[in-house]
């Protein structure tokens, strides 16, 4: 028997292909906003990863650093440290800006780290140029992704940094590319006030009979000294080593020293649970909207298509066609126009995905799924057709 | 005698009560195989309901209708698969050819019996075989859009023919047509009903080819009328 549904496709293949292309790109679009979503979801995961951390010790009582504000002193590392089973510590701080550079700026989430000992937990991992900082001040390594080079300058607060190597994928849970300075100047840069808050807080302290008190010599300069640095960080990462259980030291550390730790797990559940919670239901919503918009699409395509051809339907009827061959046949014009659609939307989001500026990850069990989507969504859509169709009385064939 | 199709005291009713009307009243008719009547009347006559009846589109309120040697309808349908009788005892000519636009004129014709369950090479084979009588093989491969009036009709007599049914309804079938072609379509009708043994019932208001008919039904307020028509020789 011959396919009815295969050859009028053949027959009209421009009025399908170009239906078929429109249908696509909006499948292009569905395709590509779940590939945002994976990509948020890889974002905070190749944060995680790139940390090199197995524990985060963060303030009480927060979900930090990268979900809440986390302020912790500086030398906790060296308590922490010293637990069994602990085989790095090192602390760190995040702080997404705007970085200088030339007459632009660059969004990136500027990261202060350790620089005393070598591949510490927070170091830049997979460095693709360049070298790893190796000075205690104003050098800086940068993700490909902000657009910086090496021997760049940039510009953070009031210090400027030399870009002295690059990294690939290294980027914020919001997609952000990191920039990575020594951790004594990100301190600085995220602490230290500006000059003139400087100076009205002197004035404001000296002012100030509490803090300058007659007969009390030192008070005023310790107080000022103390206004003028801040020795916190936002976490301390910790690496375990091989053979110790990561639950014995979290406890540990909690029960101790009034502080928060996550392991990977809980980490990686603030992430993508709560810090991109609500990017992931909007994108859902979109997913949702895009998938009736198709739906109404193909319901409306088919729908007009099967009613230019309702002399020919009332015909096949009349000659004996049974109604299950003509459903069949509307219905394997949808699933064409489906198939022909889903290709172009596969291609299509291939083509335009690298050119996003946020990181779009289309993964194969994506597209299967999105393939199935489509599939059912154009067999839904094409009930309306196939009862149009049965409807015909095949003595519309038939004059008077 | 065997016949092509006969039918007895057919009557048609639409509707109930006040509102009923009755399209058809003990319609008698019989044509034998290898016979083409007209059947002729005006606008609102019947001639439409008579042919849905004849087509089994739709169901007569009583009577007898016999195809070939079958009883069909009794007061009552006597075959369950309508679509099944339809398409393997009754052939269509309808007054627009209505090929399938998509299917080239060899499945167009060839689509009936792969619709029965015969193997496409078979059904294809009878469908050549056909183009070649009806004169149209060198268009097997064109598509309906590419055919002209007459081609397209002769592919839509083609289809109608294909199961070899022993009665073929045609609706106006030279309606659309000049003289010449709507002749030249009634000739072959005749010559069809000949090599096939078909009963052929020819639905027209066309004055050119009523004279070529042998014998006429006129239809009038739902009754029907014989009469013997000129015969005249189609040249």
């Amino acid at each position: 028997m011959i396919s009815l549904a295969g050859r009028d496709i053949l027959h009209s293949w421009g009025k399908f292909v170009f239906t078929g292309f429109g249908l696509g790109l909006l499948i292009g679009v569905t395709l590509t906003m779940a590939g945002v979503y994976r990509g948020m979801i890889d974002d905070a995961q190749v944060l995680l990863d790139n940390s090199g951390a197995d524990l985060w010790v963060v303030q009480q009582d927060t979900q930090g650093p990268y979900a809440e504000s986390s302020s912790i002193y500086d030398d906790i590392w060296r308590r922490v440290a010293s637990y069994p089973g602990v085989a790095q510590a090192a602390s760190v701080t995040y702080f997404t800006m705007q970085v200088r550079h030339g007459t632009r700026d660059v969004r990136a989430l500027v990261t202060g780290i350790v620089t005393s000992e070598l591949d510490a937990p927070g170091w830049p991992r997979f460095l693709i140029a360049g070298r790893q900082i190796t000075k205690d001040h104003y050098e800086a390594v940068a993700d490909v992704a902000s657009g910086l080079q090496l021997g760049c300058v940039i510009q953070i607060r009031r210090n400027r940094y030399t870009v002295v190597g690059l990294t690939r994928r290294m980027v914020s849970s919001g997609g952000d590319p990191m920039i990575f300075i020594p951790l004594k100047d990100a301190q600085e840069a995220q602490f230290l006030k500006d000059n003139d808050a400087i100076i009205e807080q002197r004035h404001r302290t000296e002012a100030s009979p509490v803090y300058n008190r007659p007969g009390v010599p030192g008070l005023l300069n310790a107080v000022i000294s103390t206004q003028s640095t801040n020795p916190t960080v936002n976490a301390v990462l910790l690496r375990i080593k091989p053979g110790f259980n990561s639950h014995a030291i979290t406890e540990q550390i909690q029960r101790w020293n009034r502080l928060q730790v996550f392991d990977r797990a809980g980490m990686e559940a603030i992430l993508t649970g709560k810090l991109i919670a609500t990017s992931a239901k909007q994108i859902g919503m979109f997913l949702v909207i895009l998938a009736i918009v198709s739906a109404a699409i193909v319901a409306f395509i088919m729908y007009t298509l099967t009613l230019g051809k309702i002399r020919e339907i009332a015909v096949l009827k009349l000659i004996g066609t049974r109604n299950r061959r003509i459903a069949s046949m509307i219905l394997q014009q949808a699933i064409g126009l489906g198939l022909i659609g889903f290709a172009v939307g596969k291609i299509s989001s291939t083509l335009w995905a690298p050119i996003f500026p946020k990181y779009i990850l289309l993964t194969p069990m994506d597209a299967l799924y999105g393939l199935i989507a489509v599939m059912m969504i154009c067999a839904l859509a094409s009930v309306l057709a196939i009862r149009a169709a049965l409807r015909v009385d095949p003595a519309e064939a038939i004059g008077g | 005698m065997a016949h092509g199709i006969r039918i007895e005291n057919l009557s048609k009713r639409y509707g109930t009560g006040d509102t009923a009307v009755d399209a058809l009243k003990n319609v008698n008719m019989a044509v034998a195989p290898g016979a083409v009547v007209g059947l002729i009347g005006p606008s609102g006559s019947g001639k439409s309901t008579l042919l849905k009846c004849l087509g089994a589109v739709i169901k007569p309120t009583t009577g007898k209708m016999i195809l070939g040697d079958d009883v069909i309808f009794d007061n009552d349908w006597k075959i369950k698969d309508l679509r099944a009788l339809r398409r393997d005892k009754i052939g269509f000519v309808f007054q627009a050819p209505y090929l399938i636009p998509f299917l080239d004129v060899t499945d167009n014709i060839a689509l009936l019996p792969m619709l029965a369950g015969v193997p496409n090479k078979e059904a294809r084979a009878r469908a050549r075989a056909l183009l070649e009588a009806l004169d149209v093989a060198s268009r097997a491969r064109a598509m309906p859009a590419q055919l002209s009036g007459g081609e397209q009709q002769r592919v839509a007599i083609a289809r109608g023919l294909i199961n070899r049914p022993p009665v073929i309804l045609a609706d106006e079938p030279t309606a659309p047509l000049d003289s010449t072609r709507a002749l030249a379509v009634i000739r072959i009708l005749n010559d069809m009903a000949q090599r096939y043994q078909t009963a052929i019932i020819v639905v027209t208001h066309d004055e050119k080819i009523i004279p070529t008919f042998k014998r006429i039904y006129h239809i009038r307020d739902g009754v029907t009328y014989e009469e013997a028509g000129e015969g005249r020789a189609i040249l």
